[in-house]
């Protein structure tokens, strides 16, 4: 039977970051087809093509075989084709029947639409009350409710982008279940994630994406968690980073000292949904670095942030030596003032403790003075102290960001992506500050979305999956950490 | 670099604005030249005339001003200036009729210390909305301008009426309750104590750590958060209060070194211009001194185009208007108050439950 | 002082004359109050579509102003209709004005807003002495009389204060339901309210929301010019320079205390009319009653709603963002 839905050639590039390099994906009639790839590999790029979210840069989109510009969301909608968000979409103050009515275009009359709904929702078999608020519906509602508007509009095609993160197990298979009726119905479902155990059990086909091409597309039948790991993050072979690093018996310092401790630590989501880390021990000793590997949303952030101080612990001990430095992820938003000078956001990630303040005053030549040193010394490229942040490059902003953290010579230093974005050469560049800097004894925590950074730069690995923490043994292969992270067994 | 395009800016919109003014006076029928000659004269011809009219306008102009200044680089939209002008006035005209028995400096200062505390009380309230239930400012300040206004007219036919019970005013205050004068002129030393917190303002604004942090918070509320030696909510609370004393010590300031006497429309919108002057200064006090000087020499300027050149002086506010405008579009894109907007809205999209 | 003999009937007649001095009295009062709240209601309404989108207009004021203006030079030119029409336009377009910086350049709602009312303050004084000389006194308009409701307009209290009232009242009244309507039960309304809720997700699914809230600001406006020209035709008869004097940050409060629903909008301003048609109630009575407190009263009021303390009030989620 011809493809339903095919995308070929795609070309995507974010400024310097080439998201999608002729990527080719094609979904046949009535199959679940899981598009499976680390974080940043391109898979919501592609399906934001698809939807028109996003314009590629070269590249074809056919639906049932003709080639189509698809230049928003709502053109997509008309050729049947309907999104299921990793996030809410809902407007959270009107009503279920109104979310969907907002959706599909339908009209607005109170008990029509109710039956409407109602109707819609028990043939798909996710039943909804149609006068609730969206925004006081569980999480796993909120999701059906999502699944409900990508439906409503007869969509035949549905793109479903990580949409089991969010729910506990048996609501996923609940779901994994509904979009088996629905293309056992004839429709067409893409399936974005990361879990292989889900791969594996719900999809037909499988198109595996690493940093932005298909590394490989076809059936499922006959595909292992050793195979896709291999196809996701890349045989052990390819790679000239490995777990060496990780060797036992070669300690770094001797007689560590314990600079974080955690025990029975419990933390509360950031966003006000449900526990982030459950109950939970680690520590952490001087001249040590720790790295995170964790998929996105886990409990890493909130962790990291637990113990630079920046996010009150719901139970349990932390003991963090101070001062702690802190690398927040977002550069422009947490990070720095963009509008600030260079001085200015020194002096802000400093505070009172700076050398410059006296009483309350600040010397601003003094703190000039120090920041000159800072770019001299951290090699960082501006035309001085004065120049706002904003005209920095992304690199030269993190290293700024780096150079003030490292300035107050911290006990222990929190990082969050601390090379995100950045240049080989930045990268590296930051790497060996904080090797030196845990050289001097200090402790470093720290979490990257790339597998590559972790195994490369920390000599600890813990896991952060589904909020509990676990040690990485000795010698773990990329595939077993893989495993851990994404939930399995491992 | 960034200063000069603002004062580029600043330039740009007082010609767009007076170039405004004459495109519309010619359009209708006016004779353009001759008014603003008249503005001009009104406003800077004489010394009499400059510091007369021009300074004792700009007087109240700066130091709300000053104060919108300081809540706006905090973050905090105070649009209720012109409120807490009243509640200063109704407190220096209260202490001033029942303590101005005492020596000069002394009733003086506690006509202006009770003027500026009510300032401070008449924010009070949405402050703590803000910080309790989160209602925005904007609303709640802006509110508490005509509650103000009606005190005013409550208090000037009740306690504090004059003795004849016959006018909405109050008594005039005692001598030993008003500002000195400036010999030979009309200007109080209500000028000089605007100057003096214009220069205290650009001392804390550039060289003192709360100075900086409440820019910081202004313009990067996220970051001076995550920094982790801010505390953006007590930051933009004190930038309320201290912009709510500044408004109602410029109230004391004028019934005891101008009107000497309490009644209602006081003020000819004062609260609601010094925003503008404000924001035209960029927010930075020898700005906001410059621009209030130019825009209490538009008000004066204005009577006088009213009188020689037959201009209404209602038309000033159009030069006004142009001028915010031209300084607002300037400074949108990228400006501070988007990321002071998002301070307040600081719940996540998603998790708003409620 | 000479004592007159008790007369029955005559203390009877006293009596009724009493009581029908005290219904003339309340409905005089209810017609005041209806007849204050007219322009504070459509200019709330007007605030109600605009707020609903997402965007808060302190404009208001100012465009209301304009509208005033424009009634006058409307109605001088063909007629107090003809008035009312030109309000309507004058207030959408000084809308448009609004709408262009603070949603099309992205310009911070506030100050625009401010800046808007600044300027028609400007305006209106400067076009109006030159349309009507310096003077301006003397200035009286064609103005629309009262319609009376046969037969309902003799109700006693209520009959003239519903039933009695200038075109315009009964317009501002008619407009309630149509804008409930509108909101509540077409598509049209759904993507508004959703455009101000949640413009992000709005545009996820669709909307395009700057369209939405420009469109809101402009129908908005139009019914704040219409809310000026009530207060020119069908009240004062002539225009005076910042002759609306707060009523378009009145009709903000308004918007607040009635939850951003016509319903209670309606009743808000109905509230805000009354407190201030209290004070006539005080004059005719002829008490020195602090007639200033009860027109605090609504203020206080919205500032209690704010704070949920009267009922639970949420503004729109994305009210004010640019």
């Amino acid at each position: 039977m011809p493809p339903v839905f095919e995308l070929t050639g795609i070309q995507k590039r974010f400024g310097s970051v080439q998201a999608l390099d002729g990527a080719d994906f094609t979904l046949g009639p009535g199959e679940i087809h899981a598009l499976l790839g680390e974080n940043g590999a391109g898979k919501s790029t592609l399906m934001h093509i698809a939807y028109g979210l996003v314009r590629s840069d070269t590249g074809d989109v056919r639906v049932n075989g003709v080639v189509r510009r698809i230049t928003s969301p709502r053109q997509a909608r008309e050729l049947g084709i309907g999104m299921v968000h990793q996030h809410f979409t809902s407007v959270p103050a009107l009503t279920v029947a109104e979310n969907i009515a907002l959706a599909a275009g339908w009209a607005v009359v109170p008990n029509q639409l109710r039956d409407r709904t109602r109707r819609l929702s028990e043939r798909l078999g996710l039943p909804l009350d149609p006068d609730q608020r969206a925004g006081r519906l569980s999480v796993a509602l909120k999701q059906r409710l999502e699944i409900v508007k990508a439906l409503a509009g007869e969509a035949r095609i549905l793109l479903l982008d990580e949409p089991t993160a969010v729910l506990a197990p048996a609501e996923a298979a609940e779901l994994l279940r509904v979009v088996r009726v629905f293309t056992e119905a004839g429709g067409s479902a893409v399936l974005i994630t990361h879990k292989l155990d889900e791969v594996l059990r719900a999809a037909d086909r499988v198109t595996v994406l690493r940093q932005g091409t298909v590394t490989y597309a076809g059936i499922v039948a006959g595909q292992t968690v050793e195979s896709l790991t291999g196809a996701m993050i890349g045989s052990e072979s390819s790679r000239s980073s490995s777990l060496t690093a990780l060797q036992p018996g070669v300690p770094r310092a001797t007689a560590k000292r314990e600079l974080i401790r955690l025990q029975a630590l419990e933390l509360s989501r950031e966003s006000g949904y449900g526990i982030a880390i459950r109950p939970a021990a680690l520590v952490v000793g001087s001249g040590e670095i720790v790295g995170i590997a964790a998929v996105e949303g886990n409990g890493q952030r909130e962790l990291l942030r637990a113990v630079a101080g920046r996010i009150v612990r719901l139970r349990g001990r932390l003991e963090v030596a101070q001062p702690v430095a802190f690398i927040p992820e977002d550069r422009t938003s947490e990070g720095l003032i963009p509008e600030l000078d260079l001085t200015e956001n020194v002096a802000l990630g400093l505070g009172l403790d700076a050398p410059w303040i006296r009483r309350g005053r600040i010397r601003w030549g003094e703190a000039r003075a120090r920041t000159a040193d800072l770019l001299q010394e951290f090699g960082i490229t501006a035309s001085g102290p004065r120049s706002r942040a904003a005209s920095l490059s992304g690199g030269n902003q993190q290293k700024l960001i780096v150079a003030r953290e490292l300035s107050r010579s911290p006990a222990v230093i929190v990082a969050e992506n601390p090379t995100r974005g950045l240049d080989v050469v930045a990268a590296a560049a930051i790497h060996a500050r904080l090797r030196s800097a845990a050289a001097a004894g200090a402790a470093v925590l720290f979490h990257s979305t790339d597998l590559d950074e972790v195994l490369a730069l920390a000599e600890r690995v813990i896991v952060v999956a589904r909020g509990v923490i676990s040690e990485v043994p000795p010698q773990a292969s990329r595939a077993t950490i893989g495993a851990m992270m994404l939930g399995g067994d491992g | 670099m960034a200063r000069l395009s603002r004062l580029a800016w600043a330039v740009a919109a007082v010609v767009l604005g007076l170039g405004a003014l004459a495109a519309g006076l010619e359009a209708m029928g006016y004779d353009a030249a001759p008014a603003l000659g008249a503005l001009w004269s009104g406003a800077f011809g004489s010394w009499y005339a400059f510091t007369s009219t021009t300074l004792v306008r700009a007087v109240p102009l700066i130091l709300i001003g000053l104060g919108i200044a300081i809540a706006f680089r905090g973050g905090a939209l105070n649009i209720g200036a012109e409120g807490q002008f009243y509640a200063g006035a109704i407190a220096a005209t209260w202490v001033a009729l029942h303590a101005g028995a005492r020596p000069a400096p002394v009733a003086i200062i506690a006509v202006l210390l009770a003027a500026a505390l009510a300032g401070v009380v008449w924010v009070a309230l949405p402050v703590w909305l803000k910080l309790r239930f989160g209602v925005i400012e904007v609303i709640s300040t802006l509110l508490l301008v005509f509650v103000a206004e009606l005190l005013v007219s409550l208090m000037v036919q009740g306690p504090l009426q004059e003795r004849g019970h016959i006018y909405p005013q109050s008594d005039a205050i005692p001598d030993s309750a008003r500002l000195p004068l400036i010999a030979g002129t009309r200007l109080h030393a209500g000028f000089l104590l605007a100057l003096a917190l214009g220069v205290t303002l650009w001392f804390v604004f550039s060289r003192t750590w709360w100075g900086f942090k409440l820019r910081a918070v202004g313009l990067g509320p996220r970051a001076a958060e995550v920094s982790g030696r801010i505390d953006s909510q007590r930051v933009g609370a004190a930038a309320l209060f201290l912009s709510g004393a500044m408004a109602g010590l410029a109230g004391g300031v004028e019934v005891s070194g101008v009107s000497y006497a309490l009644y209602p429309n006081l003020s000819p919108g004062y609260g609601f211009t010094a925003i503008a002057v404000a924001l035209l200064a960029g927010l930075h006090p020898a700005g906001v001194v410059i621009t209030g000087i130019l825009f209490g020499a538009l008000e004066a300027g204005a009577g006088a185009m009213q009188r020689d050149a037959g201009v209404p002086a209602i038309a000033v506010y159009v030069v006004e208007a142009v001028i915010i405008i031209v300084a607002l579009l300037a400074t949108a894109p990228k400006g501070g108050w988007s990321g002071a907007r998002m301070m307040r809205r600081k719940r996540p999209v998603a998790s708003r439950a409620s | 002082m000479e004592r007159r003999p008790y007369d029955a009937a005559e203390a009877a007649g006293r009596e009724q004359g009493l009581l029908m001095e005290l219904l003339a009295l309340a409905g005089g009062f209810l017609a005041a109050a209806v007849r204050v709240a007219t322009p504070l209601l459509f200019a709330a309404t007007g605030e109600t579509l605009a707020e609903r989108s997402g965007v808060i207009n302190l404009g208001t004021e100012g465009i209301m102003l304009a509208g005033a203006l424009a009634a006058a030079l409307g109605a001088t030119a063909w007629g107090p209709w003809a008035g009312l029409g030109a309000a309507m336009l004058a207030g959408m377009c000084l809308a448009a004005v609004f709408a262009l910086i603070a949603i099309g350049a992205r310009a911070d709602q506030i100050i625009t807003g401010t800046a808007i009312t600044l300027a028609a303050v400007g305006l209106t004084g400067t076009i109006y002495r030159r349309a009507y000389g310096d003077a301006g006194v003397g200035l009286s308009l064609p103005t629309l009389p009262n319609v009376s409701v046969p037969g309902l307009s003799s109700i006693p209290v209520i009959g003239p204060g519903c039933f009695d009232q200038p075109a315009p009242t009964y317009l501002a009244v008619a407009a309630l339901p149509i804008v409930w309507w509108v909101l509540f039960r077409t598509r049209l309304g759904l993507q508004l309210r959703a455009t101000g809720e949640a413009a992000a997700m709005a545009r996820a699914a669709g909307v395009r929301t700057g369209l939405m809230r420009a469109g809101a600001t402009i129908v908005g406006g139009g019914f704040a010019g219409l809310g000026g020209a009530t207060l020119v035709l069908a009240q004062v008869g002539t225009f005076a320079e910042r002759m609306t004097a707060g009523r378009g940050y009145l009709a903000i409060a308004i918007v607040v205390l009635g939850r951003w629903h016509p319903a209670g909008v309606a009743a808000a301003a109905l509230l805000f009319g009354g407190a201030t048609a209290l004070q006539f109630l005080f004059q005719a009575l002829g008490t020195r009653a602090p007639y200033q407190l009860f027109l605090m009263l609504p203020y206080v009021l919205t500032l209690l709603a704010l704070a949920g303390v009267v009922g639970r009030v949420r503004a729109p989620g994305d009210l004010g963002r640019s």
